[in-house]
């Protein structure tokens, strides 16, 4: 009975915590566009600075990450191909796993890792030092004031550094396949360009808006639940890191099967 | 809506629960305008909870709370929210936002709320800077003052948008005694002043006794006595006695002192 218990416990939590989220979400996306209607329009000061925050000073974590990946696809395939005597074919194989599939989902669980645990750090510790309460007490709605900001930042920059992480994986392969593989540059190029098609670009870009607003919301929600001051703070940036990455890798999931099923 | 009168707040029975727990059980006051009412008490006599219950930021469980003969928790949040801008609060940790200077800080209200010029807003917030003794620190981070300093930063935030209504909550904890006299001073000059009413929250007897028109003791949730300074002092209540002495011996036990919400 207790087992059985625990479960139905377990998914009554899980579906609270998803409609909090969803409602957050929500009221996020009206304050971003509806805001300007009640006279509080975006901040885009602040979105600018946090653009600078999140995009710009992440861009040399993302190059590596995505970079040295592109440098292992390559090595792990490039005997599978010598075998077949079709090693030219490397560079295909590394633009469409990079583009499709690693260059999103890595690029997004790096900035889960780097934004989505310092929005929850930053939102928790202002809740625990009741700075969320003395902007509700001063009549400013912390949905407005300090979610909307966070979340444009990211669904612009999320996508801009995904476009960065699949030209670095790219790069990785081009780098074994040149100089280890001795294939020619131009060969390796034009192959790499000649199997990748628009789809695997614009499919692979797609999910970067959807993992924004999962870091951004995880995030956000967590630092508002944050309870107990520096180990709650802690706990939660914790929970908020390991919920974005799940939640990640089964959005990207649902969203490959969505293309897959109706051959986007 | 009950009789109450304009500008007074007027808290009827009041009752809230954490977890099954009464934290304020039946609680009644009357405030009047331009007075400075103290609520006193220990950790855990629920002053905090009836404090933020007052403001709006808790709901109770049953009860209202007038303003102007209007109840504050049966508005809708957004008819809240314009409420809300006729009163300003003091919190405990100052609770400044540290990623805003000190004078972003007090202008915060005046750039939400308002739709005055840039120039304008930093000029009242000069202003309600000097009033709190801080003029000449505009540009300085919240992590570069004392403790002091931004309790009066924290001050001069809750009286930006010129509020009826300031609340304190322990505005001298945690400051040395010659601090806690200029604040106690602060809160005086602006009360006169500015014809605010305050409502402080506190357990410092001698900040009470500076400050207060009328205290109000609280223990276990429940308001013992409401009084001026001298019916509290004189008061025969054993447990208001052993309070405002600070004494061990006496009806108040320290396993009573449960988590202060």
């Amino acid at each position: 009975m207790n087992f059985f218990e625990n479960i139905g416990i377990n998914i009554r939590n899980w579906l609270k915590v998803f409609s909090d989220i969803s409602s957050l979400f929500f009221a996020t996306v009206y304050w971003s566009v509806f805001g300007v209607f009640h006279r509080k329009p975006v901040n885009f000061k602040t979105v600018f600075e946090q653009m600078v925050y999140m995009g710009l000073q992440s861009i040399l974590i993302v190059f590596f990450v995505t970079f040295f990946t592109g440098v292992v696809i390559a090595m792990q395939l490039a005997p599978q191909f010598q075998k077949m005597g079709a090693v030219f074919y490397v560079s295909s194989m590394v633009s469409i796993a990079i583009c499709r599939e690693l260059g999103p989902v890595l690029t997004a669980l790096v900035i889960a890792g780097r934004i989505g645990a310092a929005i929850t750090a930053e939102v928790g510790s202002m809740k625990v030092n009741e700075q969320i309460e003395a902007l509700e007490t001063m009549g400013i709605n912390p949905v407005r004031y300090l979610a909307v900001p966070k979340f444009l930042a990211l669904l612009i920059m999320l996508p801009c550094l995904t476009v960065l992480g699949d030209a670095s994986g790219m790069f990785g392969g081009y780098v074994v396949g040149v100089n280890s593989l001795h294939i020619s540059p131009g060969l390796y190029a034009q192959t790499t360009f000649k199997f990748l098609s628009l789809k695997d670009i614009y499919t692979g870009l797609s999910k970067p808006f959807v993992f924004a607003a999962i870091i951004s919301m995880v995030g956000i929600y967590q630092g508002l639940k944050t309870k107990g001051g520096a180990v709650g703070v802690g706990q939660a940036t914790t929970i908020s890191v390991v919920t974005s990455f799940i939640l990640i890798i089964i959005a990207d999931c649902i969203l490959t099967g969505i293309y897959f099923f109706i051959n986007f | 809506m009950i009789e109450t009168n304009k500008k007074f707040i007027s808290v009827r029975n009041l009752i809230k629960k954490f977890e099954g727990r009464i934290v304020l059980d039946n609680i009644n006051i009357d405030i009047q305008q331009g007075e400075t009412f103290v609520i006193v008490g220990g950790s855990g006599s629920g002053k905090s909870t009836l404090l933020r219950t007052m403001t709006g930021a808790i709901r109770p469980d049953q009860g209202e709370v007038y303003y102007d003969g209007k109840d504050i928790h049966s508005m809708e949040e957004d008819e809240m929210d314009k409420f809300r801008k006729r009163f300003g609060m003091s919190f405990q940790n100052s609770a400044l936002l540290d990623f805003l200077s000190v004078e972003e800080n007090v202008s915060l209200p005046l750039v939400e709320h308002t739709r005055l010029d840039q120039k304008l807003i930093s000029i009242i917030a000069k202003m309600k800077l000097k009033l709190v003794g801080l003029q000449g620190f505009e540009n300085y981070q919240v992590s570069q003052l004392s403790g002091g300093m931004r309790k009066r930063v924290g001050l001069a935030r809750a009286i930006a948008m010129d509020p009826e209504i300031v609340f304190y909550d322990e505005p001298t904890a945690g400051l040395d005694p010659v601090v806690c006299a200029v604040v106690d001073q602060l809160i005086l000059d602006l009360t006169k002043k500015l014809n605010l009413t305050s409502v402080v929250v506190t357990h410092n007897m001698e900040s009470v006794f500076r400050i207060a028109d009328r205290i109000g003791m609280l223990y276990k949730g429940k308001m013992l006595q409401v009084g001026t300074k001298e019916e509290i002092q004189n008061s025969t209540n054993p447990v208001i006695q052993q309070f405002i002495k600070g004494e061990i011996n006496g009806p108040i036990h320290l396993n009573e002192d449960v988590i202060d919400r």
